[in-house]
């Protein structure tokens, strides 16, 4: 053996065994985590007994199911709301030319890298000031699940925008032109080439969204109104009490979702790559 | 004769950019009309015009007589073949051949039947079921041909549907292209840059630089008698001498030679002399023919080309660029050689700057 192949045999030991380090950092505290789930002793760090105890509590436990069946509304009205208005945004932005475009091309990304806090602070603010203005004509609005929906459509607008914007830009724009030459309208064009061709990006964006708002815990907590708390916001309150397996329980399940809406994605993403692939026999 | 397209005064303005200026031209029914010119020079935007991609800043637009104004892409008779093909790529190929039936809202059993007569018109029919990546370029090419050709449209615009393409396949598809315009009798315009490209394919050829259009001429024409020093730069190899008009009959070439020419140009003139190379020939000294004009001078360069020979000729009118046939029956002549070139007096194309 060679000197080289030799430096080449050891800087790839070196490799694997860093990229096995990489690996126990990321997943040994999930693992902590799932293990101490089934754990039947009231106190997270001693180990008893091996039992389903805490998630058949969690089912049982009403404030549980609200607070998961808050996130679940929440989640889907946001995430459809923000894919149209993210999906008509990156198009408004890629494909047409407006008075005022620039400025709304740098702002549409602000929510993006303003801080949470401020984001947070910012919709609290915004919403009590229009409430009272509102309240002065009559009706009397308050802080609830609405709040926390319309909040989370602003944010999750920018990230669908940006990743249906990225595919957009890859698309060549003649494609638009050739549907026009042949006769489809503006709407007709979208729809039969411009939407299939960045439909995955529009589902990733989704997804993104989504997954953006099951997680958030700062933004909500400020614009939750009573009874309008979502699940992470409710573990968050929880651990504040006293960290039970309880909260592990529910964050096991929280996890096993999201991986669940990871590996749907992967399997459409695959699903369109063997049609592809099939029809070149 | 009844216009295809009429551009009367169109102008184009992009913010400060003057794309296209003062254009106007007619393009009659049926013909194979080129666009030509270097990138930057407005023909693109001609195209796109007509299309309707683009719309004028000053000017009138009409197809068949008919005034297009603001008209969309979508509400016009012509069609498009994309330089970049644009073939739409989550479709099939027969799905891409009859959208723009599907569009137009033609029966599903006219599509598939029209369809079916443009893939054979392209020789594609077995790959109707493929997808665009999965074809060749030339394949690809045909496609959006087929694409375009089955609307029918008055007026087809082909945007230099052959630069992708390698140089054995564009010659063919040039041939196949000039065949087909033949047998569906459509107007062809046709954008190239590439001045070979439109010279075997047109009936008439429009070359424009800077936005203007500079000669509108027919093939010969074009490469025999170019208007401008620019045309006759650009259309084919020439030689463009510096030239000072004498009288009606004569000009003085830079250097001093003398020279016979048609002019009917005022005498004391600036003009340019320009001479393609393969109307010059080489003589030994004294030897030169009667009746043609002629210039001495010093071969330094001999490169041999296969079915010619490429003289570069020292001439006190600078470097001549000479093209002399491979036939046993010529001499060759050695680089250093005291020479004399001469040409008809009708090979003498005069063009002002």
């Amino acid at each position: 053996m060679s000197q080289g192949t030799l430096t080449t045999a050891r800087a790839e030991g070196a490799l694997a065994s860093l990229s096995w380090l990489v690996f126990a950092f990321l997943y040994a505290p999930i693992v902590v985590l799932a293990v101490l789930s089934f754990n039947e002793n009231n106190n997270v760090g001693i180990w008893t007994n091996f039992s389903f105890k805490w998630y058949g509590e969690m089912f049982q436990n009403a404030a549980v199911m609200n607070a998961l069946k808050n996130s679940l509304i929440v989640a889907v009205v946001s995430t459809s709301v923000s894919t149209v208005l993210g999906t008509a945004t990156a198009v408004a932005l890629e494909r047409f030319r407006f008075r005022g475009q620039r400025v709304y091309d740098g702002l549409v990304y602000l929510p993006i890298i303003i801080p949470d806090v401020t984001m947070a602070v910012m919709m609290l603010l915004f919403f009590a000031q229009a409430f009272r203005m509102i309240s002065g004509l009559g009706p009397h609005l308050n802080f609830g699940l609405s709040t926390i929906s319309l909040s989370h459509i602003a944010f999750s607008i920018s990230f669908v925008a940006v990743v249906v914007r990225a595919k957009l830009g890859q698309l060549d724009p003649a494609l638009d032109e050739a549907a026009a030459d042949l006769y489809a309208g503006r709407w007709m064009a979208f729809r039969k080439v411009t939407l299939p061709l960045i439909a995955p990006a529009v589902a990733g964006g989704a997804l993104l969204a989504l997954t953006i708002s099951l997680d958030d815990v700062v933004v909500t907590s400020f614009v939750a109104g009573p009874g309008s708390t979502t699940l992470p916001v409710y573990v968050f309150g929880l651990v504040r009490r006293g960290v039970t397996p309880l909260i592990n329980a529910v964050s096991v399940v929280m996890l096993t979702a999201s991986m669940v809406l990871v590996a749907i994605s992967l399997v459409f993403q695959r699903d369109r790559g063997a049609k592809t692939s099939t029809a070149e026999e | 004769m009844i216009s295809a397209v009429e551009l009367s005064g169109v102008s184009k303005h992009f913010d400060d950019l003057v794309a296209v200026d003062d254009l106007t031209l007619d393009i009659g029914d049926g013909e194979f009309f080129s666009l030509l010119g270097p990138s930057g020079c407005g023909k693109t935007t001609t195209l796109r015009m007509i299309a309707g991609f683009e719309f004028p800043t000053m000017g009138s637009l009409r197809i068949h007589g008919e005034e297009m104004g603001l008209l969309p892409p979508n509400k016009r008779p012509v069609n498009t073949v994309f330089q970049s093909y644009a073939l739409f790529p989550h479709m099939t190929i027969e799905q891409n051949v009859g959208f723009g039936l599907l569009m137009q809202k033609v029966g599903g059993s006219e599509i598939s039947e029209r369809v079916a007569r443009a893939l054979d018109m392209v020789q594609l029919s077995h790959r109707a079921e493929a997808r665009p990546d999965q074809l060749s370029g030339g394949q690809r090419q045909r496609i959006a041909l087929a694409r375009a050709l089955v609307n029918e449209p008055e007026v087809l615009l082909l945007d230099e549907p052959l630069g992708a393409l390698d140089l054995k396949l564009r010659q063919s598809m040039q041939i196949e292209l000039k065949d087909l315009q033949h047998r569906v009798g459509i107007t062809f315009i046709y954008v190239t840059h590439d001045q070979q490209e439109a010279l075997t394919m047109s009936d008439r050829i429009g070359v424009m630089k800077d936005g203007k259009l500079l000669q509108v001429d027919d093939p010969q024409a074009l490469y025999e008698h170019p208007k401008s020093r620019f045309v006759a730069d650009f259309i084919g190899e020439i030689n463009l001498v510096r030239a000072k008009v004498v009288d009606g009959a004569t000009i003085e070439l830079v250097g001093g030679t003398m020279v016979r020419a048609t002019t009917g140009l005022s005498s004391g003139l600036d003009v340019n002399i320009a001479i393609r190379p393969e109307r010059l020939s080489l003589n030994e000294l004294g030897e030169a023919p009667d009746g043609r004009n002629s210039i001495e001078g010093t071969v330094v360069r001999r490169v041999y080309h296969g079915d010619f020979f490429f003289y570069e000729f020292d001439t006190p009118a600078g470097v001549l660029e000479i093209k002399e046939e491979n036939r046993p029956s010529l001499p060759r002549y050695d680089e250093g050689s005291r020479l004399v070139a001469s040409w008809s007096p009708d090979a003498t194309t005069v063009v002002q700057d």
